[in-house]
């Protein structure tokens, strides 16, 4: 295992580790634009330039393998300022006025480029600054594309080739411009596109995007870390929740997703908790008069157990059956067959979910 | 009237040299992949800023050419800024004073005819034609896509036996390629914008010199999956196809009409190139691979086809191209008048000729001609002359090949055209009669010879070798109903075979089916390598045999994945410092030229080490860490 110093301090890394890596090990902060862990390694924008003793030109921490006895240099006056000319170039191309300013973004607050230009005390580009406008690509239900601010790091093609393996969200090319090929603009629907997200979530800037972003803004919500409703597979997502309410999911790093999610988990898992038609209270019928009428829940609970013991007493346990909502989750729906099997006297259960 | 000076005019006239030595390597080493519209934008800017400032359309004209055609490559343009285009560089090229201006216009008219798809897909289409987008230029380059900065870096750490299997994992020849590949993979070499192409071939040698290929076992196979494939021709494609057939788990069959296996590895390469227990090493690793039975001796004909195509569940058809071209020209009956071919493949199966005392004469410019003149040399020569029609520089031969014969003391006879043999009484030929020739016009891109106002001249010759090509023996596939054209068979790019129109009994299919024709998605024939191309290189027939292997195992249905098992070492910081390029060393010529030993000398460690160290690891840096930076299919 190689030893190597990052300003000054020892650390022993594994073989094949980067800068990078042995830097976070370390504590040491380097800033980063293009690199995501797994998803996209194409060590692009420079922004986590270090210097290393006895190289003479400073290289990307993000995919410079450690070396033995590697003297690195984080903080050097020629590192920082190449940083800072990237991310110049990087804003320059980005534009400062691509959607009316940042704060018309959907990404503002959230967005990277923005992070660490402030980190990095970039205020502006000396560069001359792009201002074209080509349009914006939001056919697909779920997702826009807005070239305008893709600073074509590339971890989207990364997320959905690399990370997902569903090899649709392309890099193109026009002439010597490299283009992001996006499937979200007329003709959607001929695409192999499943509207995953997973391009949205990696990128940095505004311009890969869950149009369900618009109705929030980071600093407005919370996040609460679940287990995703729908198949087996317990994939971990963030609900992010703004007064109350869930207005977006965000793939967190579980064990069987690793920061990934389908189209399902990222988009169709949560919307009902606040449909207005959702069911709020437990509702009895009247007999006289037929109609569903709310109830307290101890009085239809009562109502329930009461009646299933008379007809399980009177006709025997196989008169009844279990049938569980899929959006349960595995613990709840263990805990329904077991209610059935040892209250109800039935192995007759079952559970839809199959989605 | 002011006093002379001797300075040179222009005070920077011979520093700009050093730097237009840079932009024409850069130009040389324009990346594989790249935007055609950008390569001729890239001209015309050269164009553009080189006028004087006199004329209007060249000063005036190009400049806005150059705007014009940016607006295309950026997709901005519409079908009437194309048409502006076009009628601006008409009349630039018409009106212009100098080459500066018409040359620069007509390049791009002619760019603009050659590459009519790519603007109309920057017009309809927004964005370039698929395809277009960089990749590693030497894995690209490489027909069978051979990953070149891999074995490289393993070389350089000593793991010669990792770098012989990272070859293997798409050429199964390292031992053939490293001694006699023609080395495309060198040719864009992005080391060149440095100094020069890093010697690609020279630390392949290395690797295959330190750990010879039958030393090194192959990745492990594929489980047996009890399916068959004939391979009917044992040269380097049909051996490739067998090699990755049965890592597959296939059972090959391989029928070969000569004594031994190889080709024209062994019956076309003279063994000074390739020495034979060097080939054997390769054919040693290849027939470890798996299950492969060797049926030597065996030629195929119609009948045996038809059985073959009936009983093996795929064929691959890859007997290259064995017939030496015949001159139409009077006396090629004469004793003494041979192919190349005929000479090359005796020798092949060490029926070495002895021409001591003889004077020989090569007729032909490419690397065969340079084979026979050097094997003349080898089997006792008095004088051995190569007589080309063309003149030296245009021979295809390359370029290191004409020069080491000429140093083992081959005469170049150019620009003269034979035009008959002459015999003696006796029917032995005596000389060859040429027309001498001028060279002319350029005609499809090379410039072609015409007959000179010269005499008739005569080359004493006791031996003429014909050199002149080779042609395919397409006769037996003919009969079973493959399609052949101009020489060669058909087959599609997934070198799938081409069937005759007429599906019929007469086609032989179904003969060899003994049912009705097979749909054409359900025939087992696949045909690669010379015979589907014409006489080509070993590493395009090496890559053909690896595309059918891959088609054949998706034609029966399997998706194999074969395992490489080597880790590819990290890359070093790019050694931006400019080295000159190491070269393979070759025996002096007045004593290699006395034997059939191999030429070329071995690399020391200490030049291979700093060779590698060229190696720019394009595989890391740059496009080669993008989606799609990688051509490789292994």
């Amino acid at each position: 295992m190689p030893n190597i110093t990052v300003n000054g301090s020892a650390v022993e890394v594994e073989e094949g580790s980067t800068i990078l890596a042995a830097a976070q090990k370390l504590g040491v902060r380097i800033p980063t634009l293009c690199h995501l862990e797994d998803v996209s390694a194409a060590a692009s924008c420079r922004v986590c330039v270090v210097d290393v003793e006895g190289v003479d030109h400073p290289v990307p921490a993000c995919s410079t393998p450690v070396r033995e006895g590697m003297a690195v240099t984080t903080d050097s006056p020629r590192a920082e300022a190449c940083r800072r000319t990237a991310l110049e170039l990087v804003l320059a191309d980005h534009g400062l006025d691509s959607t009316n300013y940042c704060f018309s973004c959907k990404k503002n607050g959230a967005c990277e480029l923005q992070d660490v230009c402030r980190e990095l005390g970039v205020t502006g580009s000396s560069f001359e600054v792009e201002r074209r406008r080509e349009p914006v690509l939001d056919a697909n239900p779920f997702l826009s594309y807005d070239p305008n601010l893709c600073i074509r790091c590339q971890r989207c093609v990364g997320a959905c080739n690399a990370a997902a393996r569903n090899h649709t969200l392309v890099a193109g090319k026009r002439g010597t411009r490299t283009t992001i090929e996006a499937p979200f603009g007329e003709g959607w629907r001929a695409t192999d596109c499943e509207s995953c997200g997973n391009c949205a979530q990696a990128c940095p800037t505004g311009a890969l995007t869950e149009k369900r972003r618009a109705s929030y803004r980071s600093w407005e919500t919370e996040r609460v870390r679940t287990t995703c409703p729908h198949c087996g597979v317990g994939c971990q997502l963030d609900l992010v929740v703004k007064d109350g309410r869930i207005v977006d999911a965000e793939a967190a790093d579980g064990p069987s997703n690793r920061g990934l999610l389908c189209v399902k988990g990222r988009s169709a898992s949560f919307d009902f908790v606040g449909a207005p038609d959702r069911l709020t209270t437990p509702l009895v019928r009247n007999p006289a008069t037929g109609k569903l009428e709310p109830a307290a829940w101890d009085e239809a609970l009562d109502l329930v157990a009461r009646r299933f013991a008379e007809l399980r007493d009177e006709h025997g346990g196989e008169a009844l059956a279990a049938f569980a909502c899929s959006r349960s989750t595995n613990e709840d729906i263990y805990l329904f067959q077991k209610m059935a099997r040892a209250a109800f006297h039935t192995n007759n259960v079952d559970c839809c979910a199959r989605v | 009237m002011a006093a002379l000076s001797i300075a040179p005019k222009s005070k920077d006239d011979a520093r700009i040299a050093r730097q237009l030595n840079r932009h024409a390597r850069r130009v040389e080493a324009t990346p594989p992949g790249v935007c055609p519209l950008v390569a001729q934008l890239s001209l015309l800017r050269d164009g553009a800023a080189q006028t004087c400032g006199k004329c209007v359309p060249c000063r005036d004209g190009l400049p806005q050419l150059v705007a014009l055609l940016e607006r295309v490559a950026a997709c901005e343009a519409c079908e009437d800024d194309v048409a502006r285009l076009r009628a601006l560089a008409e009349m630039v090229r018409d009106t212009a004073d100098c080459a500066i201006g018409y040359e620069a216009a007509e390049a791009l008219l002619a760019g603009m005819d050659e590459f009519s798809a790519e603007y109309e897909s920057h017009l309809l289409h927004g964005a370039c034609r698929a395809g277009v987008g960089q990749s590693v230029p030497c894995e690209t380059l490489c027909p069978a896509h051979v990953n070149a900065p891999a074995y490289i870096a393993l070389v350089a750490e000593g793991d010669y036996a990792g770098a012989v299997n990272m070859v293997r994992k798409d050429n199964p020849f390292p031992t053939a390629c490293a001694l006699v590949c023609e080395h495309p993979c060198e040719e864009r070499c992005r080391r060149l914008l440095v100094d020069a192409p890093v010697n690609i071939r020279g630390i392949k040698k290395y690797a295959v010199d330190q750990a010879p290929a039958d030393t090194v076992p192959p990745a492990p196979r594929s489980v047996d999956t009890a399916r068959t494939v004939a391979v009917i021709g044992g040269g380097p494609s049909g051996l490739t196809c067998a090699y990755f057939c049965a890592l597959m788990g296939h059972r090959v069959t391989v029928f070969e009409a000569r004594e031994q296996l190889g080709g024209m590895l062994r019956y076309g390469i003279p063994s000074y190139r390739f020495p034979r227990e060097r080939l054997d090493e390769d054919i040693r690793g290849i027939l470890g691979s798996g299950t492969i039975t060797v049926r030597c001796g065996e030629r195929i004909g119609a009948e045996e086809l038809r059985d073959i195509v009936g009983t093996y569940h795929a064929v691959y058809v890859a007997v290259g191209a064995q017939a030496g071209k015949r001159l139409d020209i009077e006396g090629m009956d004469a004793a003494g008048v041979m192919s190349a071919v005929e000479m090359l493949g005796r020798i092949g199966d060490g029926d070495y000729p002895d021409f001591a005392g003889k004077k020989v004469v090569v007729v032909g410019g490419g690397n065969v001609a340079m084979d026979c003149a050097r094997t003349s040399v080898r089997a006792g020569a008095d004088e051995v002359s190569v007589v080309y029609r063309r003149r030296k520089e245009d021979m295809t031969a390359l370029p290191a090949e004409v020069e080491s014969a000429v140093a083992e003391g081959v005469e170049m006879v150019t620009l003269e055209a034979p035009v008959a043999i002459e015999a003696d009484e006796a029917g032995r030929c005596a000389a060859l009669v040429t027309q001498p020739q001028m060279i002319g016009a350029v005609r499809g891109g090379r410039p072609a010879p015409v007959p000179a106002d010269k005499p008739q001249r005569r080359i004493e010759a006791d031996v003429v070798l014909v050199a002149v090509g080779q042609d395919v023996e397409c006769a037996p596939f003919e009969e079973l109903g493959l399609s052949a054209a101009r020489g060669r068979l058909d087959a599609d790019e997934g070198l799938r075979a081409v069937w005759a129109a007429g599906d019929g009994e007469e086609a032989g299919v179904a003969v060899a089916c003994g049912v009705a024709p097979a749909p054409a998605a359900l025939r087992n024939v696949f045909v690669g390598g010379d015979c589907q191309t014409g006489p080509a290189t070993a590493i395009r027939a090496i890559a053909a045999g690896k595309v059918a292997a891959r088609n054949i195992d998706e034609f029966l249905g399997y998706h194999h994945k074969l395992r490489c098992e080597v880790r590819v070492p990290d890359p070093r910081p790019n050694d931006r410092a400019p080295k000159g390029r190491v070269e393979v060393a070759e025996r002096p010529a007045r004593e290699r030229k006395r034997d059939f030993a191999g030429v070329e000398l071995e690399m020391t460690r200490e030049e291979v080490l700093q060779e590698c160290g060229r190696c720019l690891r394009c595989d890391c840096f740059g496009p080669g860490s993008l989606e799609g930076g990688r051509v490789h299919y292994a």
